[in-house]
């Protein structure tokens, strides 16, 4: 506790950096996601060799992929862009199956009426599909963002700083509150992130409350 | 990309195939302790999951846990762990174990949820015994979801083990950091490279096995 006060300055910032690192892969992710996913539920076939081409690129295991990025991509080694493009991809990997499923349960038929009610293409988008998927998104969100927050840690084993170097440098000093206190602080991100989110839903979303509650099963 | 030269180059010399940090013996390290892992998660984690879904008690508690479990950072688990029980085979080992737990539990579990409750009582009315429902109803019947599980924890503890080389394990994950400290970029991408493939023919290996057990059924729950 008393490491935890002297140096809480240090662990600000790293948690600062730990949910900077965070958002953009969740953002960016539902960001590529959404259209990709949205074409998966229109056509079978592409379906299948989308959520292939994400399962694949979710089962690569992180810190390869963190050092193996640079060259592909012509970034440093230390560039923590290349932590922030990986986990982009994960978050989209899982996304665009979330995404897909999501609009695949929006009922054809409310499609159709919104269509005779006159709506245009990007109207019943934005105003009849995309929050008739939120409950589905969300779930998948959720899960996103738990992983996403945890995986973030492993950037401090090529020197990208996080919460994770608590764990490096509480381990090269042999000690051990100065993990527990990285474990519990990235807990705690991933509690805020999934509670921001539900929240956010809420708002958005606020004659779904039902769904909301059946969605935080799913997760 | 002259880089991609050198790292084939790495990979090709005969040199670097041998002896106790030769290719050949990493990568056998790498699936010993997956090997390893995995068989020490799934005798904890199957028959419990499997006791879970049948009798349906603790099932909560179960999906809590699992939950809490998957969200620790990997890292986090690994060094604490080692930190507190020494250097050596066993602490990274035991690890490994406790994050490949959740996912073979919640496959477990909720590969016998998903077996239709009609199905199970037909086989209770024919008079087969507990065990024998179990047995010849609901494992085969959950084989596909529960054969995900072990999928995601391969995939798990595959990518956990390169991390733990940081904690003083050997496995594929040496190549990356000593390739890091030495500024060896060839070794480190061999070493990513490999891992990365272990992965990918695990995955694939697994989805094979995954489609065979759905067999003729369709799939339920995928």
């Amino acid at each position: 506790m008393t490491w935890f006060i002297e140096n809480f300055a240090f662990i600000a910032g790293l948690t600062g950096k730990h949910v900077v690192l965070s958002v953009i892969p969740i953002g960016a992710g539902l960001a590529i996601a959404l259209p990709i996913g949205w074409l998966a539920s229109r056509n079978v076939r592409l379906r299948g060799i989308l959520l292939g081409v994400g399962g694949v690129m979710y089962s690569i295991p992180s810190l390869p992929l963190f050092v193996v990025l640079p060259t592909i991509i012509g970034t440093g080694i230390l560039d923590p862009f290349n932590v922030v493009f990986a986990l982009t991809l994960y978050a989209a990997a899982l996304l665009i199956r979330a995404c897909a499923d999501a609009f695949s349960a929006v009922s054809p038929a409310v499609l159709d009426a919104a269509s005779a009610a006159g709506y245009s293409p990007a109207q019943r988008f934005f105003k009849v599909e995309l929050p008739l998927a939120g409950p589905i998104l969300l779930a998948g969100l959720r899960v996103v963002s738990v992983s996403t927050v945890s995986l973030v840690s492993i950037g401090a084993l090529i020197g990208v700083s996080s919460l994770g170097s608590l764990f490096t440098d509480g381990f090269q000093r042999g000690f051990g509150t100065e993990i527990l206190i990285g474990m519990i602080l990235i807990v705690l991100v991933a509690l805020a992130f999934d509670a921001i989110l539900v929240v956010l839903a809420r708002i958005l979303m606020p004659w779904n409350v039902v769904l909301i509650k059946t969605a935080r099963g799913r997760a | 990309m002259n880089l991609v030269a050198a790292t084939f180059e790495w990979l090709t010399d005969p040199a670097h195939w041998s002896g106790a940090d030769g290719i050949t013996t990493r990568l056998l390290q790498h699936l010993g302790y997956t090997a390893l892992t995995l068989l020490i998660a799934s005798a904890i984690a199957i028959p419990l999951g499997l006791w879970i879904g049948h009798t349906g008690r603790f099932r909560s508690l179960a999906i809590g846990l699992a939950g809490a479990l998957r969200a620790l950072p990997t890292l986090g688990v690994l060094t604490l762990i080692v930190l507190i029980s020494g250097i050596g085979l066993m602490p990274p080992i035991i690890a490994l174990v406790i994050l490949a737990i959740p996912p073979l539990l919640a496959g477990s579990y909720s590969g016998l949820e998903s077996v239709d409750r009609n199905t199970i009582d037909a086989a209770r009315a024919m008079g087969m015994t507990e065990g024998q429902i179990l047995r010849k109803v609901e494992i085969p019947l959950a084989a596909p979801l529960l054969i995900g599980g072990i999928r995601s924890a391969a995939l798990q503890v595959i990518a956990t083990a390169t991390v733990a080389a940081y904690v003083a394990l050997g496995g594929l994950g040496r190549y990356l950091f000593d390739g890091i400290a030495l500024r060896d970029t060839p070794k480190m991408l061999v070493g990513a490279v490999l891992v990365i493939m272990i992965a990918l023919v695990f995955d694939a290996v697994f989805a094979v096995i995954q489609k065979l057990a759905v067999g003729g059924r369709p799939a339920t729950g995928q």
